[in-house]
């Protein structure tokens, strides 16, 4: 449904998309992840109208779209800053593009009091932005930007404003909303937990390119890059040089340590270099030594607790750090293991991957 | 409320003393039944009367109120939309000089402004009355609009303006429906001080009128020369009023706004804890 071909953006000299290709389908969830600065705002606002590419072409169902202006675009945006309108109540904020259509009064209302329902803010109808709640402001400018019922839905770091446990109830909220509508909504954001949750596919980004897109399980699970592995979630990345070993790679990472052995389909050749990334919730931690394919030892250096679960930070002989993560299934404050414990991390040969770059 | 030191006390008591004495004064001597200024007769408000029968200043006066009215009205749009060009059109070529250009006449002394104006409407035969005020206390008022609204909608933000047009509003719209509501308070406080500008003016009045055209504050410059009268006290103490007035409704206006808007925040807080 839409499609960025070749686009390149650039400000004076500096290139804030670089020459991106990218579909993204009708009825999806899509999401724009990466750090601050590489290119994804910058994305949203070409589809919105407030950018023009500097070249390439951005297509939206099948028509080019570069030359038309945001107001003729059947786009709409929800900012980051809600940008609800100060001199307009609720209901008026919500109402205005409908306005602006020129649609008949009653069909105005009646659509305004369906935006209400489904955002829950028919109690808030007549009162001024600055007389609710940031959670209600964040529904307003949902509703508002819902009410043309547009194609396209960009969201721009929507729920950046709230607090931890209203920015969780308010991602499922969302979901609920973009199916209930059958919208495509492209949401921007820097905080891969977001992306994971409400995405049905994401969009990694760094300095203007696109490093992966895929579902949130394949870019956790399957990373293209150490760039993709490190970005999202908890990761130890080793380097080493791999070797064929039949259907298993064996990597030699560290003189005195046992080589790693992964499963991959990766053609690495003999001695390039290659790396491999390994999560810590797929390592094990043990007292005794156990049997498995790899297995180091080493000595806890450092514990996070976080109440479901714990990470040990594991140092083996040559300095290296193994991160461990552990179930606190029993209810006990007495931990398994404590610092300066000896122990032995363990894990399969398909729990890491390896990267050639 | 904190107890306030005696220093404090005395400071304050000296600074408002330096101010206001003066001010007075004049109300008081505004109010004497003598004809001479400066010997005390007893209580009368009879120079009042005879003010409102004074022919002469009644016409400057609605000579001055027109011209005030005018001239602060099209310096609001003149400068509302300067301002405007100047922060909303980024950087371009030569900003730093238009923007120090539009500021150069707050501090150009009056009697150079006034001369440059008075050369220009004799060298485009442009005859001195009513308009030639108004087109120059347009010009010089127009720059404390701009200054006014320039630094409103510095803190503006533009979400808001791209918000309209992303909800179907052409630039002009967006301004009209969701920019001009928003800064109406920086527009019409600019407006207020082009109006007292205006009426305050003798420098470049003095320059550009003509004799069917003769303002307030010349009137009353040209009768002092001729000796104080008890009149022009009772005529300057009815000026201080309407000023005094004006203000304060201004700031009671703004603070009210303001402590209901924190008072409706302060509830949309405690609605969100609840």
């Amino acid at each position: 449904m839409i499609r960025f071909e070749n686009v390149t953006k650039r400000f004076g000299s500096f290139v804030a998309i670089d020459n991106l290709s990218l579909d993204i389908y009708e009825r999806e969830f899509f999401a724009l992840l990466g750090p601050s600065g590489c290119g994804k705002t910058t994305m949203m606002r070409m589809l919105a109208g407030f950018e023009n590419p500097s070249e390439g072409n951005i297509e939206l169902d099948g028509a080019d779209i570069v030359d038309v202006p945001p107001n003729k675009r059947a786009v709409n945006m929800m900012f980051q800053s809600y940008a609800l309108f100060p001199h307009l109540s609720v209901h008026d904020n919500i109402a205005f593009g409908l306005k602006r259509e020129g649609m008949a009064k009653d069909k105005i209302s009646a659509r305004v009091a369906e935006m209400l329902r489904l955002t829950r803010l028919e109690k808030f109808a007549s009162r001024k932005p600055h007389q609710i709640s940031g959670g209600q402001r964040q529904r307003v400018a949902l509703a508002r930007s819902l009410a043309k019922a547009p194609k396209l839905l960009l969201l721009d770091e929507p729920l950046g404003a709230l607090d931890k446990k209203l920015r969780e109830e308010t991602q499922f909220e969302l979901m609920d909303i973009q199916e209930k509508t059958g919208t495509t909504f492209v949401i921007v954001t820097h905080d891969q937990e977001e992306a994971m949750t409400v995405a049905s596919r994401v969009a990694v980004m760094d300095a203007g390119v696109l490093k992966q897109v895929a579902t949130p399980s394949q870019i956790y699970e399957n990373p293209n890059s150490r760039y993709v592995a490190d970005f999202i979630g908890d990761v130890t990345i080793l380097e080493g040089r791999a070797r064929k070993e039949g259907n298993r790679y064996e990597l030699a990472w560290a003189d005195g340590q046992p080589p790693i052995v992964a499963q991959s389909a990766l053609e690495i050749g003999p001695g390039d270099t290659c790396y491999y990334a390994i999560r810590p919730e797929k390592v094990e931690i043990h007292h005794d030594k156990p049997e498995d394919d790899n297995v180091l030892q080493g000595k806890v250096i450092d514990i996070g607790y976080l109440g479901n679960i714990s990470t040990y930070h594991v140092q083996l002989a040559n300095g290296q750090t193994i991160r461990a993560q552990n179930f606190n299934t029993e209810r006990s404050t007495q931990q398994a293991f404590t610092w300066d414990d000896t122990v032995w991390v363990n894990w399969t040969d398909r729990c890491g991957i390896l990267l050639a770059n | 409320m904190r107890r306030m030191s005696g220093f404090n006390m005395i400071a304050l008591t000296l600074g408002f003393a330096f101010l206001y004495i003066p001010m007075v004064i004049l109300v008081i001597y505004s109010f004497n039944e003598s004809k001479l200024v400066t010997v005390w007769a007893g209580f009368s408000t009879k120079w009042y009367g005879s003010l409102a029968q004074n022919q002469q200043f009644l016409d400057a006066a609605w000579v001055t109120l027109r011209v005030a009215f005018f001239s602060s009205t099209i310096a609001t749009v003149l400068g509302t939309m300067a301002a405007y060009a100047l922060i909303r059109s980024g950087r371009f070529l030569g900003r730093t000089l238009f923007s120090g250009m539009i500021y150069a006449p707050l501090v150009m002394p009056d009697v150079i402004t006034g001369l440059a104006l008075l050369l220009l409407f004799i060298s485009i035969g442009l005859d001195r009355g009513i308009l030639t005020l108004v087109l120059a206390h347009t010009t010089f008022a127009m720059c404390y609009v701009s200054v006014v609204v320039s630094s409103r909608l510095m803190t503006f933000d533009l979400s808001l303006e791209e918000a309209a047009r992303d909800l179907g509003c052409t630039a002009a719209e967006a301004f009209r429906l969701v920019t001009l509501p928003i800064i109406a308070p920086a527009v019409i406080s600019g407006w207020l001080l082009a109006f007292t500008l205006s009426l305050d003016d003798l420098v470049i009045a003095s320059f550009t009128s003509g004799p069917s055209s003769t303002t307030l504050p010349i009137k009353i410059f040209s009768s002092v020369r001729l000796g104080v009268s008890p009149e022009i006290n009772a005529l300057s103490t009815i000026m201080i009023g309407i000023v005094a007035v004006g203000v304060l409704a201004a700031s009671l206006v703004s603070k009210r706004s303001l402590v209901k808007r924190q008072a409706d925040e302060a509830a949309a807080v405690r609605a969100e804890a609840a």
